[in-house]
């Protein structure tokens, strides 16, 4: 009874925290940090969902974007006047993530063989011919309408209400960005609960005894080729699903949205992070989205305290992500929350 | 007796080189059969050649009647042959009893949607699976270990612990390349032990070992290659008296 309590309450703890968490962040920071918040939930699906490829099937792919692109352009094209659809987005998101993993396995299949540096070159190729295809494919149809993108892309409609407009329940007025986060709230803790389900199962096993060594893995029984394309599958299923949110979220999708730099940011989350590791995993996906926002305000410090800014903020953020970054892997090679060697193993053997 | 693993012809040459020149041999059910030889007699290719690792150039491998050249290792090891390797395979950051725990896969087949929703036939077999390992780990010995990393245990802990993952799969036929190598005197009589145990549990048991004194005293039946070819087959008596082996192998030792 007293060993259960504190858990119930720390769950307690963090729902009430969760819940009020946009409300205290708009009063506090203003509303575009509830927005940039929404953007950070999304980056929490991105890195989990590349998490399962890269940190527990050892998969290296930089080429992960273009599964969220596919899963953003699913959701454009059937929800948007550019082909004159407007279908529901509990219809579409399955439809772009689905998408999204049919192409993880059409990734998947011809890179079995291939390991280490080569399998990030041809995912990298991967990533960009699909970058590159959304770029072209205006013309002779127009599919993609090119660089100029697609727009008036059709918010999240839950019943009667849009998550693009204010909404008044029970006296309190929850604006677009707050109604968004809850959504995005619930299929990021969907996500968080997959993964770990996973993680503790008979297939994240086969996932990191292939990470571990491919050869012993085969010869213990795991069929490796399918293991690796349904890591690519499931891996994919994230992003595709991140993708459609994005779309609905900002209204108008490019090509320029999906380019080699965002995929390796996502990869730069799980690696600061702590590959392979849950928690770690979430707060390089927090960290990396945030802390550039944050470095903004450095702008403005150096107006106040030293009359003018010496170094443009905009600089300051690539350069201090950058030193971050170098510091991380020198001194935490494993991340900053690096996997705790499986406490559950260890309440295991009290059974 | 009945042939459990019957090898025949069976040739592998990597370029110029003919690592096994038509190989045949016989192991029948419950025994412990022995393959020795000089380093870089084709061994462990035939070990690889029998686990699916290698493609055969010719020949035929068969267990209990069923065909096993061509196919990919995990199905090797479904149909009942197990192995573990000369130099330790272990999965590095994988606990002991995980590394058991993979070696259930194949006997177990709870997917995504089992895994996620925690049906309770994957919890069953979850819970079996768990069992087993810690059976298994307790049987070699390790049971200590369980919850320590494969990388952090003591080297001939290693040893055991790839016996058995390889055991989680419930093979019919244990195939060990050097169990003993690098395993000191008390390691080597604790592992001759379980050898005998499981073969008294009636598992049949393909070794290579190079510790002759262990050859010798547990194969029921041993096999010698050299150069890729099999030079002498028969018990432990009668492979050391053959003159050619004495040449090729037993030679040196005497030297």
């Amino acid at each position: 009874m007293i060993k259960t309590q504190p858990r119930w309450l720390v769950f307690t703890l963090l729902a009430v925290g969760l819940t009020l968490l946009p409300f205290l962040v708009d009063a506090g920071l203003g509303r575009s940090w509830v927005r940039l918040l929404d953007l950070a939930l999304l980056y929490v699906m991105l890195a989990l969902g590349l998490n399962i490829v890269v940190g527990y099937a050892g998969l290296l792919d930089l080429g992960y974007v273009a599964f969220y692109a596919l899963g953003a352009y699913v959701y454009a094209w059937l929800a948007s006047p550019h082909f004159g659809l407007h279908l529901p987005f509990w219809a579409i998101l399955p439809l772009g993530a689905g998408l999204a993993a049919l192409f993880g396995v059409l990734l998947g299949t011809p890179t079995l063989r291939l390991r280490g540096d080569y399998l990030a070159i041809v995912t990298l190729g991967f990533g960009e011919i699909i970058r590159i295809f959304l770029n072209n494919l205006n013309a002779p149809v127009n599919i993609t309408n090119g660089p100029q993108g697609i727009n008036l892309i059709d918010p999240v409609r839950v019943g009667g209400f849009s998550l693009s407009q204010s909404q008044t329940l029970f006296g309190i007025t929850l604006t677009g960005v707050h109604l968004t986060y809850y959504l995005f709230l619930l299929l990021t803790l969907a996500v968080i609960f997959i993964s770990m389900r996973l993680e503790d199962s008979r297939i994240g096993r086969a996932w990191v005894a292939i990470r571990e060594d491919e050869i012993a893995a085969a010869a213990n029984g795991i069929n490796t080729r399918n293991l690796k394309l349904l890591a690519f599958a499931m891996g994919a299923t994230f992003g595709g699903l991140a993708g459609g949110l994005f779309a609905s979220f900002q209204g108008f999708i490019s090509p320029e949205s999906f380019n080699l730099m965002e995929s390796i940011m996502i990869l730069c989350m799980i690696v600061l992070g702590g590959m392979g590791h849950i928690p770690g995993v979430i707060f390089g996906a927090l960290l990396l989205t945030l802390l550039p926002e944050a470095l903004r305000y450095t702008g403005v410090w150096q107006r106040n305290l030293l009359g003018q800014i010496y170094v443009d903020p905009a600089d300051l953020r690539m350069l201090l992500f950058g030193v971050a970054l170098v510091v991380v892997m020198l001194y935490r090679p494993a991340g900053l929350i690096p996997s705790r060697r499986r406490r559950r193993e260890f309440a295991d053997t009290q059974g | 007796m009945s042939a459990l693993l019957s090898v025949s012809g069976v040739s592998k040459a990597f370029g110029g080189l003919q690592a096994l020149s038509e190989i045949s041999l016989q192991v029948h059910a419950g025994e412990i059969f022995g393959l020795i030889g000089p380093n870089g007699a084709g061994k462990t290719t035939l070990f690889n050649a029998l686990t699916g690792l290698y493609s055969i150039d010719s020949g035929e491998i068969r267990l209990e009647g069923t065909r096993l050249d061509g196919r990919p290792p995990h199905q090797v090891l479904h149909a009942g042959l197990a192995r573990t390797f000369q130099n330790i395979r272990l999965f590095a950051e994988m606990t002991a009893l995980e590394n058991v725990l993979v070696g259930r896969h194949a006997r177990t087949g709870s997917g995504v949607i089992g895994a996620v929703l925690r049906l309770p036939a994957t919890r069953r077999e979850e819970a079996d699976s768990r069992q087993r390992a810690h059976d298994l780990l307790h049987r070699v010995g390790i049971v200590q270990h369980a919850h320590r990393l494969a990388k952090n245990l003591p080297y001939g802990d290693q040893r055991r612990l790839e016996i058995a993952r390889a055991l989680a799969s419930e093979p019919r036929l244990l195939a060990l390349d050097e169990p003993a190598a690098g395993m000191n005197r008390g390691e080597r009589a604790a592992l001759r032990e379980l050898l005998l145990q499981l073969q008294n549990d009636g598992l049949t048991l393909l070794l290579i070992e190079h510790d002759v004194k262990l050859v010798m005293g547990l194969c029921t039946r041993l096999a010698v290659l050299d150069y890729g070819v099999k030079i002498a087959e028969g018990t432990p008596d009668r492979v050391s008296r053959d003159a050619k082996v004495i040449a090729a192998y037993l030679g040196d030792e005497t030297v």
